[in-house]
């Protein structure tokens, strides 16, 4: 086949979202963010969503976030983005307002901004990417970091008399009452990279109904950070992080 | 100054911190975000009661801490919304990475800092120690913010509107520096005229740069202070830096009381200044030629007023409720050409007209 047959639209079975810019990614091949980002291109696209959305991106590996969805972005300080959505959606309510955090963003630094944005139930969609290290500044322990688990901060493995249990903040969030949808998923098969879309597609549409804060943890890889291939790193995430971070819905009102 | 006030210029009684409130709600702010703390909660309470988001739709929200309020605050005015926070001096340490964001961002927003003395938890007393904080870049990186200090109720609502007329022109960060005594103390006010919020389509045409969702005839909108290459951060600080040049050329604003013939001049701002009037008037009394400088912006600072009056005059005291901070101000305008003198007290104490004089006659005409 030369290449004009293979563009020929009869014979495409995939194409970039309208929404996501050319620009080639930073994302470590493997890395999780680049396909969630992707099923955000797609969902914003089929939503017909372009000129509504202020998307907030965080510090983290993420933070360039802006060049690759055509949308409206700003970018917050470290674990600050749900105070930033909170405020934009309040003067702007008629808009799909969601952060996009790192577990380091989310669960370390940002804790406080997290619990009381969803506490007041604002009406924005969360999307968490759990990948249970610190993938920017060079693979630290972050809180979700297993126990055992390697990290440049945890170099013979997280111990609980030094650095106590992995949080896992999703579960904390659904005891929330002004949290409408929490679920947690992952994207590392194609039968999973559906699901996530349903679900990132359910907080979009929460967010737009003003029913409350969706929260969508993705369980992802961080090839760099956990030093193995992005293959081994799918086997390693369903093995260890499946266990302590499951699959599924949490809460769905 | 806004002169332009209530067509009945109805004066009514209130505290400063009060009329911040007021005069908030309208000069058409959309927003205000805030963490309760003393000598200000009268700005948060004050605007609760007054239920804006009825009226105006204005947007009041108590935040989970001063670090969410100034990032709800940065949220906001990405968005083109005339955004406010109000606090007092720990609360303000607390904003500081915020503020740089929003400087960085070049984002217009108005902060309100009622200070109070430190360091630590310190007193619920006036201050004026956060002088340094505030106009030499309290948080991260080359920035600097433009620095109302008002001394009396009236100008505690005047600034409150100017500083947001400011902060949209320059697209920077602006703040009005007040104390506990002007936050608390009751005195007369008229208050500004009504300004209607700005619609959304005045939000695009003014600030072209706002996220409020991308429409298909034009680039996506990033709110953004991240420059990973050297040579475009350098670019960024060097139009921050041309801005904050013209702001020195054309917003320097101050007050002059009996200058013209004195040969020692006091260099107060805030309440202080108000304190020092009086110490003029008592001066004179006693044949002492002596006159008061009140800077009203601090930055920009009435830097080249100074260097005129260093001309003519014997020796300048800066009087600060500080250990001495807007004084290094005063040297580097005089830059050595007469004496000056620092004369503060510290803590939440408030000096008297008779101390003052005493010191300007101990450290300047005695000396
Ligand atoms: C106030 C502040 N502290 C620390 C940092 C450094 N920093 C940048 S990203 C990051 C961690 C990011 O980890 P995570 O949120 O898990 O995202 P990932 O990179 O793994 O996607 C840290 C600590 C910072 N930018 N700002
Ligand atoms: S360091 Fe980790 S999180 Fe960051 S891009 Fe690489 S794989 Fe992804």
């Amino acid at each position: 086949m030369n290449i004009s047959e293979i563009i020929n639209p009869a014979n495409l079975v995939y194409e970039k979202p309208n929404v996501m810019n050319d620009t080639p990614m930073h994302y470590c091949p493997g890395c999780s963010h680049g396909v969630v980002h992707k099923l955000i291109g797609e969902i914003i696209g089929d939503m017909n969503m372009q000129d509504k959305t202020i998307a907030i991106a965080p510090v983290g590996c993420a933070v360039f976030a802006y060049q690759y969805l055509d949308i409206d972005w700003q970018q917050a300080a470290h674990g600050r983005a749900p105070a930033l959505a909170t405020a934009v959606k309040r003067l702007l309510p008629d808009r799909l307002v969601f952060t996009y955090q790192g577990d380091g963003d989310l669960a370390a630094i940002g804790t406080a901004e997290t619990i009381h944005a969803c506490n007041r139930g604002e009406n924005i969609a969360i999307i968490f990417i759990n990948n249970g290290i610190y993938g920017m500044t060079g693979g630290q322990m972050a809180p979700t970091t297993l126990l055992g688990m390697k990290s440049s901060t945890s170099p013979n493995g997280r111990e609980v008399p030094t650095a106590g249990h992995p949080l896992n903040m999703t579960n904390l969030l659904a005891q929330l009452k002004g949290v409408c949808y929490v679920t947690r998923q992952a994207v590392h098969t194609v039968a999973a990279v559906k699901k996530t879309k349903k679900a990132i597609q359910k907080a979009f549409e929460n967010s737009m109904q003003n029913k409350g804060t969706s929260i969508v943890e993705v369980v992802s890889t961080c090839s760099s950070g956990w030093k193995m291939t992005p293959a081994d790193s799918n086997d390693w995430m369903v093995e260890n992080m499946f266990p302590e971070f499951p699959m599924g819905d949490l809460k769905n009102e | 100054m806004s002169n332009e006030h209530n067509k009945d210029n109805e004066i009514k009684l209130m505290k400063g911190n009060e009329a911040v409130a007021h005069a908030a709600i309208r000069c058409g702010c959309d927003g205000y975000f805030g963490y309760p703390i003393t000598p200000q909660s009268e700005i948060m309470e004050t605007l609760m009661e007054l239920e804006p988001w009825k009226t105006t739709g204005m947007v009041v929200l108590q935040a989970e801490s001063e670090t969410a309020s100034i990032n709800m605050v940065y949220g906001a005015a990405g968005c083109g919304k005339k955004a406010m926070t109000s606090s007092s001096s720990p609360g303000v340490s607390l904003m500081q990475e915020g503020i740089s964001y929003l400087a960085g961002a070049e984002l217009p927003c108005v902060i309100v800092n009622v200070m109070r003395g430190g360091p630590g938890l310190g007193t619920i007393q006036p201050s004026q120690a956060d002088y340094f904080q505030t106009v030499k870049g309290g948080g991260h990186g080359d920035y600097k913010m433009i620095t109302l200090a008002p001394a009396s109720v009236q100008e505690m609502a005047d600034h409150t509107v100017m500083a947001f007329d400011l902060a949209f022109k320059y697209r920077t960060p602006t703040m009005v520096l007040a104390d506990g005594i002007i936050g608390q103390m009751m005195e007369k006010v008229v208050l500004p005229p009504y300004k209607p919020r700005w619609t959304e389509e005045e939000i695009k045409k003014n600030t072209p740069w706002a996220t409020l969702g991308k429409p298909a005839d034009r680039k996506p909108n990033v709110i953004n202070s991240l420059r990973l290459e050297a040579i475009d951060m350098e670019k960024l600080n060097l139009t921050l830096q041309a801005r904050y040049r013209e702001i020195e050329k054309n917003e320097v604003l101050f007050e002059e009381f009996d200058c013209d013939d004195a040969e020692y001049i006091i260099v107060a701002f805030g309440v202080i200044a108000r304190i020092c009037q009086k110490v003029v008037e008592l001066g004179r009394a006693e044949g002492i030629k002596v006159g008061l400088i009140r800077p009203i912006t601090l930055f920009p600072f009435p830097t080249e007023k100074l260097k005129k009056h260093a001309e003519r005059v014997k020796g300048m005291l800066s009087v600060e409720m500080s250990a001495g901070q807007m004084v290094e101000d005063v040297r580097l305008a005089v830059n050595g050409k007469v004496p000056v003198e620092f004369y503060g007290r510290m803590g939440g104490i408030v000096p008297s007209p008779d101390e003052v004089l005493h010191a300007l006659k101990e450290k300047l005409i005695k000396a």
